[in-house]
């Protein structure tokens, strides 16, 4: 590893230290509470940018999949967690060495119902592709609403009734921006290495890529298959960050809020997603003084940036040299020669 | 006699109710320029595309360097060595001139210096161009850059559909004498074309489509007197 990478790590883990300890004694808990959001709407936004952005394939069903990491990883916690927290006594390390299981099966169960969703749905285009994704999206949130083992239509709360002192909740702004930071990583590693150029051929033009032998199925299950595990996360995040989670919060309208963020964004940006992600989320609460004002204004702003910049915010650049983008080492050196 | 490279056999191609191709068998041998030319609707692309996969023939047979291909996925194909410069180009146009070649190679991943620097070769104002976005070039270096990307993949045969189509004649020329090269470089090519004049001029072998079927072959300069061939498609309204 080189001296630059471990410096950029280092900076990062201090950045994010920071962010764990200053941020609640500088902020009231509210914004705490909004900064935990805004972290795991850009997980969300940045997992679906891979699928949207980076793939070309319109899928509005996410909220569905954040549905299923949040309910899998709660009732991992409920369930199994709690027995686990309490018999090692619950110490601040047992629970972050605990914390990221919950997650990782949420982002597993996510991505298994990714795998059953894509495999049918993408043999669909376009229009037809969106709806199909939006059906799954919505069966997946009703199904849930119909387990009772995880509340139903009562809403699952993260205490567990044999443990009632173990607390299952993770607020900590460190482990938010940490897994929002890996899941930029991990994407932006995908998309920008060598291999990731098949992800924008697909979306440029599927007939050419198939042509000069692109396993284009393979690809966009692939993106579908990782854009749902890192939905999954951000589902899992969520429940934890909250305590309380209700289908209600991954219906549809989640799901067009994501879109919005990768559209708004850029599509084909990963720092598009991040900043409209940020900005998005933050707006209605900046708002928050104006009333019922509040979401007219939202929506005039969503509507004037389409019109008056119809690519999204970022278009299809990164604002920083993401370091993994070997293609952009190589397009750098192409400019410097010509 | 050269070694067979391409062969189809009594091919069928339906879309639906439409039969596009009923019982086409040709066959190509290593060295060759073969083209197939026809009218608009005589099922020239469907050939191709069911040549390299991209569509399903409801019977027959396809042989590529003497393996049954016919049920094969597109990139099998292609790492067997067969290329398809499809109809219209289809560059990656929000990808650079180096992405879209790029892309070209991914079935021979790791030999990409080679096919770059052969692409740079017959195409030297790929190089200038090598960091715009494909969408940006011209329609002669979109088709220049289509061919060059087909050819990253170190094909045995290239299929070309309708390279010249929406050029000025002046880059039909340059596109028919390119192609050329590309076949005294050792690569078989199949070359649909309706500009029939230019095809037959540099083919060794061609077959005329006729709604779907095989109405016309034989060595392109027999057909290029061929009198049915003349009145057809080189517009020629005395020949008899």
């Amino acid at each position: 590893m080189s001296g630059a990478s471990l410096a950029r790590i280092g900076a990062l883990l201090l950045a994010l230290a920071a962010l764990q300890w200053l941020a609640p004694l500088a902020l009231n808990p509210y914004y705490v509470t909004i900064l935990a959001r805004i972290g795991i709407a850009i997980t969300a936004a940045v997992s679906l940018q891979l699928v949207n952005g980076f793939t070309g394939q319109f899928s509005i069903g996410h909220a569905g999949f954040m549905a299923l990491g949040a309910y899998s990883s709660a009732a991992f916690s409920v369930y199994l967690g709690a027995a686990v927290l309490d018999s090692l006594g619950g110490g601040g390390l047992v629970r972050l060495v605990y914390f990221p299981f919950p997650l990782i099966c949420g982002g597993l169960v996510a991505a298994l119902a990714g795998l059953v969703v894509a495999v049918p749905a993408l043999r669909l285009r376009g229009d037809y592709l969106a709806i199909a994704t939006l059906g799954a999206g919505e069966i997946i949130r009703i199904a849930i609403l119909n387990i009772d083992a995880v509340g139903g239509a009562r809403g699952f709360s993260l205490a567990s009734s044999a443990y009632p002192s173990v607390d299952l909740r993770f607020d900590s702004l460190a482990g938010v921006y940490g897994v929002a930071v890996l899941t930029i990583a991990a994407i932006a590693r995908l998309v920008y290495s060598g291999g990731g150029l098949a992800f924008r051929a697909v979306r440029e033009d599927e007939i050419a890529a198939e042509s000069l032998g692109v396993p284009t199925t393979r690809v966009k299950v692939e993106a579908f298959l990782v854009s749902s595990f890192f939905a999954g996360v951000a589902g899992a995040l969520f429940a934890h960050t909250e305590g309380y989670i209700h289908t209600n919060s991954f219906s549809f309208v989640r799901s067009f809020e994501l879109v919005a963020f990768v559209v708004l964004g850029g599509l084909g940006s990963l720092s598009g997603a991040v900043l409209a992600a940020t900005v998005l989320t933050a707006l209605p609460e900046v708002l928050r003084g104006l009333g019922e004002w509040r979401m007219i204004l939202y929506s005039l702003l969503l509507i004037t940036t389409m019109i008056v910049r119809p690519q999204g915010l970022l278009g299809q650049r990164e604002l920083l040299p993401l370091p993994w983008s070997a293609h952009r080492g190589a397009r750098r050196a192409g400019r410097g020669a010509a | 006699m050269s070694e067979t490279l391409l062969e189809v056999d009594s091919l069928d191609v339906r879309y639906g109710a439409i039969h596009a191709l009923r019982g086409v068998s040709f066959e190509v041998k290593a060295g060759e320029i073969v083209t197939l030319i026809g009218s608009n609707g005589a099922g020239k692309s469907t050939l191709l595309r069911a040549i390299s996969g991209l569509v399903r023939p409801s019977s027959g047979r396809i042989l590529l360097r003497g393996a049954d291909v016919t049920r094969f996925a597109p990139e099998a194909i292609v790492a067997l060595g067969c290329s398809h410069v499809p109809e219209g180009r289809r560059i990656f146009a929000n990808l650079t001139v180096l992405e879209n070649l790029q892309m070209g190679a991914w079935a021979k991943r790791g030999r990409e210096a080679q096919g770059l620097e052969r692409a740079f070769a017959l195409f030297p104002r790929l190089r200038e161009r090598l960091t715009q976005a494909g969408g940006t070039l011209s329609g002669g270096e979109q088709q220049m850059l289509a061919i060059g990307r087909a050819l990253m993949a170190e094909p045995a045969v290239l299929l070309l559909d309708e390279p010249s189509l929406g050029l000025a004649p002046l880059l039909v020329r340059q596109i028919f004498s390119i192609v050329r090269e590309i076949n005294a470089q050792g690569t078989t090519v199949v070359l649909v074309e309706q500009n029939a004049h230019q095809a037959l001029g540099i083919a060794s072998r061609a077959y005329v489509l006729e709604t779907g079927a095989l109405a016309i072959s034989g060595l392109a300069s027999d057909l290029a007197r061929d009198p049915r061939v003349r009145r057809a498609y080189l517009g020629d309204e005395s020949a008899e």
